[in-house]
């Protein structure tokens, strides 16, 4: 038995744009002059039930430096991380319920095999937040990552963000439907 | 690596939650799918001392233009730990709350109470070395909102909270002892069990309170914990 027991969830609700935006500047850009890796943009509505956008919500993002080093403590490779890479992102959904990043596409984290981002999203009318992840679509070895083969096949575009070809900077296309036919895989890690 | 112990749905609220209406079609329907545990579910952003400024921990000063807040001036303070009790140091914690009357400076906030120009109920702190924080600021008042006829929030500060690890982020909200308008609350009442929200109540803590000056509150918080091995079990 553990001591202590979770302290439980609540919504983020409508107002948390001053406190959780606004007094950090430049949240949803992870890069600066001196990051190393692709300069890439991850760009996406969030979609309630109804497909309605929910211009209240937020996301967050966690990923691996260029190399797929995580500058972290638990990560043997630490010391080799990008030292102008956090790897942490947050964007507000209030204009028309889209969010954007700009960021570097992640590298290969070593055990795995192919570039991923994790992702959190939260709302009003969220209780709690769902947990997500971004793969990329011009990966060809994302037939082979654990995760990705691990959901039935008939979901896993929901996964993929789609690498738009007429944009000059890479731009990947990631919308996330909370519910109806195309409802994103969240998981419960 | 070290596994976490998951999500626990018994004391977590459901995605869910017909009485908080806005859930029906916000919250995901079909089942969560498992995620091994691997280095980028067990790391998450490292936050420094220069996060932070002293400022940002006193919502009292942090926002002064011509005078102090008005309203109830209160102490919070508290501990982040995991469920096997241990502390978590230099941990973000971000606080946003109402004014004294129930209104937030957000500019979506149509709610007919006045404004204080001297408080944006907005603030950051990290924990210490031991796991600590403290903030000071104005005790919230309620608010109605939406949801259903004569809606009212019960008083509450919300918290977001960056364990050590992507497992260990929360959204909370902490409410306030005695507060009549908490078990009216959808949102507060969509905590799935007595104990679980009991957590959410912070308790009045005099050793907090300061004489001449404000009231303390004591406000823990507790966040997944590494998974125990069997050898670890105190159980006999
Ligand atoms: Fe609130």
């Amino acid at each position: 038995m553990s001591q202590f027991e979770q302290s439980p969830s609540q919504t983020i609700g409508p107002f948390f744009r001053n406190a959780l935006i606004e007094m950090t500047a430049n949240q949803n850009n992870l890069i600066n002059e001196n990051t190393a890796g692709q300069k890439i943009i991850i760009t996406g509505l969030v979609l309630d039930g109804n497909s309605q956008p929910i211009t209240d919500s937020m996301v967050e993002i966690w990923q691996a430096d260029a190399n797929g080093y995580f500058n972290h403590p638990a990560d043997p490779n630490r010391a080799k991380a990008d030292p102008a890479f956090s790897g942490h992102g947050r964007s507000e959904a209030v204009n028309g319920g889209r969010y954007t990043f700009t960021t570097i596409k992640p590298g290969i984290i070593p055990g795995t095999v192919t570039p991923y981002i994790n992702l959190r999203v939260f709302a009003r009318g969220m209780l709690i937040h769902a947990i997500s992840r971004i793969y990329f679509s011009d990966e060809a070895e994302n037939d082979n990552d654990e995760v990705l083969n691990s959901v039935p096949a008939e979901r896993r575009h929901t996964l993929v963000a789609q690498l738009d070809p007429a944009e000059p900077i890479p731009t990947y296309r990631f919308d996330l439907n909370m519910q109806g036919e195309n409802e994103t895989v969240f998981f419960n890690p | 690596m070290t596994q976490f112990n998951p999500i626990n749905w018994k004391t977590h609220p459901p995605y869910i939650h017909p009485p908080y209406r806005s859930t029906a079609k916000r919250g995901p329907l079909k089942k969560l799918l498992p995620l091994p545990q691997k280095l980028s579910e067990l790391t998450g952003p490292v936050f420094g001392a220069d996060t932070v400024n002293e400022l940002d921990s006193d919502l009292t000063r942090n926002a002064r233009v011509n005078g102090e807040p008005i309203g109830e001036r209160i102490i919070v303070v508290g501990k982040l730990l995991d469920e096997s009790g241990n502390a978590i140091p230099n941990a973000l914690l971000e606080v946003w709350q109402a004014n004294a009357c129930g209104r937030y400076i957000h500019k979506v906030d149509q709610h007919d109470a006045p404004l204080d120009p001297n408080f944006t109920g907005c603030g950051r702190v990290l924990t210490d070395a031991n796991g600590e924080y403290r903030f000071t600021t104005i005790k919230p008042g309620a608010y109605p909102w939406g949801n259903h006829e004569n809606a009212w929030r019960p008083a509450h500060i919300h918290f977001s909270v960056f364990g050590t690890n992507f497992l260990q982020r929360l959204v909370t909200q902490m409410y306030f002892p005695g507060d009549p308008l908490m078990s009216l609350d959808p949102i507060f009442n969509g905590l799935p069990d007595e104990n679980g929200k009991k957590r959410l109540v912070s308790d009045y803590a005099h050793d907090i309170t300061t004489p001449e000056w404000a009231l303390g509150y004591r406000f823990n918080i507790v966040v997944n914990g590494p998974k125990e091995t069997p050898f670890e079990t105190k159980e006999a």
